[in-house]
């Protein structure tokens, strides 16, 4: 891998979120700094994945602030957006293109770094390159989707739930990889409800009280 | 550029590929513009009348009736998401998008309607026209289909509600679009009728992106 070192921090302050006029979190305050992982864990309904979905600028805040760098990014949080990758539970594949075609179309879009193709085969997905997604099992689809974050060099991970889907091997595969990302100073929050290979990770227990732990 | 070469690319080749986009819209414009002369009858006079009419309808609904699955499929799929997050601005994206749809629905209409002038009776003088305003003013049903469609991507029965939203706003690229191919087959001045298409046809590539990615923006929330 390249060697980028990224000088990234996240301060969250008192980070409220609303939906559908409901209030789901508020409160919910954490830093992160480079090489840092962070787990998110909760019932269901508890606000992880729209956490996620805050960080990346996908969702507006209803009250608190997303500092980047120790800026105020309170106006926007557009600039994490172009700073972090997604991976949700929904693919972004489009069926009728081969792994290769949509791991490629991503790269172009998000600025490639590394080869689709070995991206790919990092997620052991060699032998399926010029096969069509549409005949993809779930959890080749969902190595697929987690190749798109290898091919461009993002800082931030923003991953639910990573771990559904994937055998055990690949499981494996998923926290060497995070901790590659980790150790070239990236950074991870995730949502999931199993340890996944962030033992050192800081958990943040939403549903009651949200707070940093 | 080049990433909006990449996006174009990739929804020319999902419309390929899917099979259904452009080709069912060249099909259905050739199937309505068809129906007209059997229904009216073989008079020629009455054909070149309405011929100009009857061709620019058929555009306007056949460029309707793939407007739906523009955004619906990628905000289906998550592609949306990763696409607001992607290094070009959302409203690039939207540009790309319907500059796919165009080539897929549009081009395809464009080449396609001379044949269809020569069933309606158009005479030779009027073809070119027809080309040309066809060839201005479906870049802006595109555009502004657009706008319909980003408005309805959160609804599964989204299909029924564009065409109320985006007809009306097409009603001014039918009217100049007619009436410049009217002006030429009965003797009149073409050249102010294609400036105003043209006009229309600018203003819904400047104004489309900014609305339809608002409008997305609003959607994944």
């Amino acid at each position: 891998m390249s060697k980028i070192t990224w000088t990234t921090a996240i301060e969250v302050r008192n980070l409220a979120c609303r939906r559908g006029g409901r209030p789901v979190f508020e409160g919910l305050s954490f830093n992160l700094s480079s090489c840092g992982a962070l787990v998110l864990k909760g019932p269901n309904g508890c606000g992880k994945s729209s956490t996620l979905r805050l960080l990346a600028g996908l969702l507006s805040a209803s009250a608190g602030g997303l500092y980047l760098n120790g800026s105020d990014n309170s106006a926007g949080t557009e600039e994490l957006g172009t700073n972090c990758h997604f991976y949700g539970h929904l693919t972004g594949l489009k069926t009728a293109m081969t792994v290769l075609e949509n791991i490629t179309f991503w790269a172009e879009l998000y600025g490639p770094a590394m080869a689709a193709a070995e991206a790919c085969g990092r997620m052991g997905l060699q032998k399926l390159l010029h096969l069509p997604v549409r005949i993809l099992s779930d959890g080749q689809r969902r190595r697929a989707s987690f190749a798109r974050l290898l091919v461009s060099d993002r800082p931030l991970w923003l991953l639910d739930e990573p771990s559904v889907g994937l055998d055990a091997s690949s499981v494996e595969r998923l926290d060497h990889l995070m901790a590659d990302h980790r150790a070239r100073g990236g950074m991870v929050i995730a949502a999931s409800h199993l340890g996944l290979g962030l033992g050192d990770a800081q958990v943040i227990r939403l549903g009651g009280e949200a707070k940093a732990a | 550029m080049n990433s909006f070469l990449t996006i174009l690319k990739r929804d020319v080749r999902l419309a390929i590929r899917d099979g259904n986009t452009g080709g069912m819209a060249v099909a259905f414009f050739l199937i309505v513009v068809t129906l007209f002369p059997l229904g009216v009858g073989p008079e020629l006079p009455i054909l070149a009348r309405i011929s100009a009419g009857v061709i620019w309808a058929a555009a306007l609904l056949s460029a309707l009736l793939s407007l739906d699955g523009l955004f619906q499929a990628d905000f289906e799929d998550g592609a949306l998401d990763l696409f607001a997050l992607s290094d070009p601005p959302l409203e690039y994206v939207v540009a790309a998008k319907a500059v796919a749809h165009w080539v897929v629905t549009g081009l395809p209409i464009i080449v396609a309607a001379p044949f269809l002038a020569i069933l309606m009776n158009i005479p030779a003088d009027g073809l070119w026209i027809l080309i040309l305003s066809m060839t201005i003013g479906t870049p802006g049903l595109s555009f502004i289909g657009a706008i319909g469609a980003a408005l309805t991507v959160t609804l599964k029965q989204g299909g029924a509600l564009v065409p109320i939203l985006v007809l009306p706003l097409y009603i001014p690229i039918l009217i100049f679009g007619v009436s410049a191919i009217d002006s030429a087959i009965f003797g009149g001045n073409p050249v102010p009728s294609l400036l105003i298409l043209g006009a229309i046809t600018l203003f819904a590539m400047g104004l489309a992106p900014f609305a339809a990615a608002a409008a997305l923006r609003a959607a994944l929330e």
